[in-house]
């Protein structure tokens, strides 16, 4: 029966082509803009580390002082050093690694490279294994090279590819700012999106190059970039970067049960507290744990752009579907004597509706294909934009599918409605008014 | 014309004639807000910059290994610069409009205030303005002996000691209004950070570097501090000179000093091409989605306008048959079309001041200037028109004979 009225679907589809194609090509266009959109939303606001980031936590105590103070808002955004390193040293999580970013020239050993600036991150020891960061050879520094501020480098494939070739580098030198580095460890191709360890920087930008020791970075005079910021009378400089009243560093921490997150909790406060009465503190304890994918929406990482853009798309979908609706109406309508002879001779409602849903699933269907056609161009131009997040931009089978489904989905309750209309009519007075 | 017999007409097809003005709407809500948002676009593409683009040069540089006598390397640098035929003024900075990093200080009227009124980027570097090529409208430029350098002013902010810190400030007009409306800013006193600025010159724009703030994009103070960051603005004689002074300051600037590596060289009017990249492609989007959903509305009138024609054909026959003429029937449908559009307008209006609504909330824009209402309507209302003129055609076209035959 299916097969009968798929061929009566083909038949009347065919009947009017422009109208057939009218509608295939609405439902084609609302399709491959929502997907458009909504795979680039997808892909920017899901989960950097899936497994990994419900243990993760990003610790915030407010350090300023009273000048600027409103009670409710938010700690700042980073630490300071002086926090940064007690909570560090305190080791009250199962990992924790405090961290900024920066810049280093680099100094090829090759003549026929000329020295060139990679972008760095300065961390600690932690920052590996807590982040499960996959390493192509060689392994992360330890805690006592953390101490020991060793010259040692973690660094990207990327930059192993540039500069070694692609060999294992593990115990070659690597020479920045006039200093010699001992490569330690060469990372795999990892790229969490968002970049969410350091939300300053840009978000969906691709891993740093260069990794070394925080201790190490102070030491031989690594510049830090980023956001600094200041209250009182801190001048963000880098020489009293240590000293002076400014946050300018992520701390992460890995809890591994809420009974740890609970405490760790009670610890920043008692921290606060504790640092009020030394004086350090000025402000009432305000403590914040968030979780990652919590940092990741009170930061609103996915650009504002990208949501305007898929209510536009889901918008544009709506309107091609009232489109298609009407026009399958009307066309259903008119088809009202051929259906009242349908139901004169023997086809039950339920029938004829069956056989008017068939005709809608078709266009559906035909509306899904070249709907996903227009999605993979749509994804294409998006890949061709000046954004950082557009390399991101790729369906992925789970995409596909949804893709597919909402194209017919969509379109078969586009359908219900005419083909109820349709099937209402009395074959008597149809016959009749022929 | 008659609507009476439209709306009986109208009252028998409820849901398609539901259909098209549900169309009509959502299409009229969604396009007066996109619309909204390519003019808001535009305007900040447009943005006025205060600096003189089309002569401007930006090269950074960084060294490689640890410098020590940056001031002197400064001079050099400086003179050097000033040497390369084509360059009228170059001045060593901590930042420039269209760049991505900015320095940015809370800005009271009272040091005892306990929030800031508003917060200010701040320009440094000798000859920054006269470089930039900003317009002073009040007062004078800062002078060389207003200026101190950036090093002696960290430590004198280290240790807390006021008469180490400049004491004087140029602001732009637009900072000067919001501080004190009406008032004259000449003489009067800021504070950042307990330290407090006299305003001694008001220049007419200059824009800030990273702006998250449209409505704080002026907001911007200069600052007698000369720092030596590596980075430098030069303005050229001539705009058609730039990429050959470009080339051959960056050559001279290697040339003295070949140990640091050249970051960024740009010509400013492409960094402000870069820094505008996002809205451009943005307002390209929101224009292909308005005219899709705008054609895809008028084909959707179409189709439905040529199944009603077919639907009534007889009806049509019969009518001219009993003496209505052609332009009455093509006036009837184009009247059918009117009053489908104008309730759809009239929907789409409450809904497009709705979605401005919520935008307002979750995006901070604006609040859609009424403008945008007569102005959607008169553009449905001509697509309607336009839409249904070619099967109002067709319907005009059907002979008085088709009464007589049956079927």
């Amino acid at each position: 029966m299916l097969g009968y009225y798929f061929d009566l679907a083909l038949r009347s589809l065919r009947r009017n082509k422009m109208l057939t194609a009218l509608m295939v090509v609405a439902i084609a266009l609302g399709i491959g803009a929502s997907m458009t959109t909504l795979t680039v939303l997808h892909v920017l606001s899901g989960d950097p580390l899936p497994g990994t980031s419900s243990t993760l936590f990003y610790p915030q105590v407010d350090p300023r002082d009273m000048d600027g103070y409103e009670e409710g808002k938010r700690p700042p955004e980073q630490v300071s050093w002086v926090d940064g390193m007690n909570l560090l040293r305190a080791k009250r999580a199962d990992r924790q690694a405090l961290m900024t970013g920066g810049a280093v020239p680099v100094q090829p050993a090759q003549s026929n490279i000329d020295p060139f600036f990679s972008d760095a991150r300065y961390t600690s020891s932690d920052f590996f294994p807590m982040f499960k960061v996959p390493f192509l050879y060689g392994r992360p520094w330890s805690e006592s090279e953390d101490g020991a501020k060793a010259r040692v480098v973690v660094i990207s494939r990327t930059l192993n590819e540039k500069l070694f070739g692609g060999k294992d580098s593990v115990g070659q030198t690597l020479r920045m700012k006039d200093t010699a580095f001992q490569v330690v460890g060469v990372i795999d191709l990892w790229r969490p999106s968002p970049r969410f360890y350091d939300l300053n920087m840009d978000s969906y930008g691709s891993l740093e190059d260069v990794f070394v020791p925080l201790s190490t970075a102070r030491d031989v005079h690594f510049e830090h970039s980023g956001s600094t910021d200041c209250w009182g009378t801190g001048g963000g400089d880098e020489e009293h970067a240590e000293t002076s009243p400014c946050v300018w560093l992520q701390f992460w921490v890995q809890l591994n049960d809420s009974g740890k997150v609970a405490a760790y909790r009670d610890y920043l406060v008692h921290y606060s507290q504790e640092q009020k009465t030394l004086g350090r503190f000025q402000r009432p304890p305000n403590a914040q744990l968030p979780s990652l994918m919590e940092w990741l929406d009170i930061n609103k990482v996915v650009p504002g752009d990208v949501r305007l853009q898929t209510w536009l798309a889901l918008g544009f979908l709506l309107v091609c579907l009232v489109n298609t609706v009407g026009l399958m109406l009307a066309k259903f309508l008119r088809r009202s004597g051929e259906l009242g002879v349908r139901r004169a001779l023997g086809a039950s409602k339920r029938e004829v509706f069956a056989q008017l849903l068939v005709e809608s699933g078709v266009i559906g269907l035909a509306g899904g294909i070249f709907g996903l056609l227009l999605a993979f161009v749509g994804l294409w131009l998006v890949r061709k934009q000046p954004s950082s997040y557009a390399a991101l931009a790729h369906m992925s089978s789970g995409m596909l599918l949804v893709t597919f489904l909402l194209a017919v989905g969509a379109t078969l309750l586009a359908g219900l409605l005419p083909a109820w209309r349709a099937c209402q009519i009395t074959p008597a007075l149809q016959l009749k008014s022929q | 014309m008659d609507i009476l017999p439209i709306l009986s007409t109208l009252r028998r097809h409820k849901t398609t004639a539901f259909l098209v003005i549900a169309e009509i709407a959502l299409t009229c809500a969604i396009v007066c807000n996109a619309v909204f948002i390519i003019n808001q676009r535009i305007e900040r593409i447009h943005m006025q910059s205060g600096v003189d683009e089309q002569r401007l040069l930006h090269i950074a540089l960084a060294n490689i290994g640890v410098t020590k006598d940056d001031k002197a390397r400064r001079a050099e640098d400086l003179a050097a610069l000033q040497q390369v035929p084509g360059v009228i003024s170059v001045a060593s900075v901590n930042q420039v409009p269209f760049g991505n990093s900015s320095s940015n200080g809370s800005i009271k009227l009272d040091p005892k205030q306990r929030l800031a009124t508003l917060n200010a980027t701040d320009y440094f570097g000798e000859n920054v303005t006269q470089t930039l090529g900003t317009q002073l409208i009040a007062g004078r430029e800062l002078h060389a002996d207003d200026y101190m350098d950036m090093d002696q002013v960290v430590n004198a902010a280290a240790a807390k000691d006021a008469k180490g810190i400049p004491h004087v400030t140029v602001i732009t007009q637009k900072m000067a209004e919001r501080l004190w409306p009406g008032q004259p800013a000449l003489g009067k006193q800021i504070y950042m950070s307990d330290y407090a600025f006299t305003v001694v010159g008001v220049v007419k724009e200059l824009i800030r570097p990273s702006i998250w703030d449209d409505s704080a994009a002026s907001y911007t103070m200069v600052l007698p501090v000369r720092v030596a960051n590596n980075e430098y603005i030069l303005r050229v004689d001539d705009p058609k000179n730039r990429e050959r002074v470009l080339k051959a300051a960056v050559a001279k600037l290697k040339e003295i000093n070949p140990h640091r590596v050249v970051l960024k060289q740009h010509l400013l009017s492409n960094m402000r091409e870069d820094f505008f990249q996002n809205d451009r492609a943005m307002t390209g989007l929101l224009v292909g989605v308005c005219v899709a959903l705008l054609v895809v509305t008028a084909l959707g009138i179409v189709g439905l306008g040529s199944f009603w024609v077919a639907q009534r054909r007889r009806q049509i026959g019969v009518r001219r048959a009993l003496g209505a003429t052609r332009s009455n029937i093509l006036r009837y449908f184009q009247t059918e079309n009117f009053l489908l559009a104008t309730i759809g307008i009239g929907v789409g209006m409450v809904l497009a001041y709705g979605i401005n609504l919520l935008l307002m909330v979750h995006y901070e824009l604006p609040r859609l200037p009424a403008i945008y209402f007569p102005v959607g309507a008169l553009l449905l209302w001509t697509i309607g028109q336009l839409a249904v003129l070619g099967p109002a055609m067709r319907a005009a076209a059907v002979p008085p004979v088709v009464a007589t035959r049956s079927v």
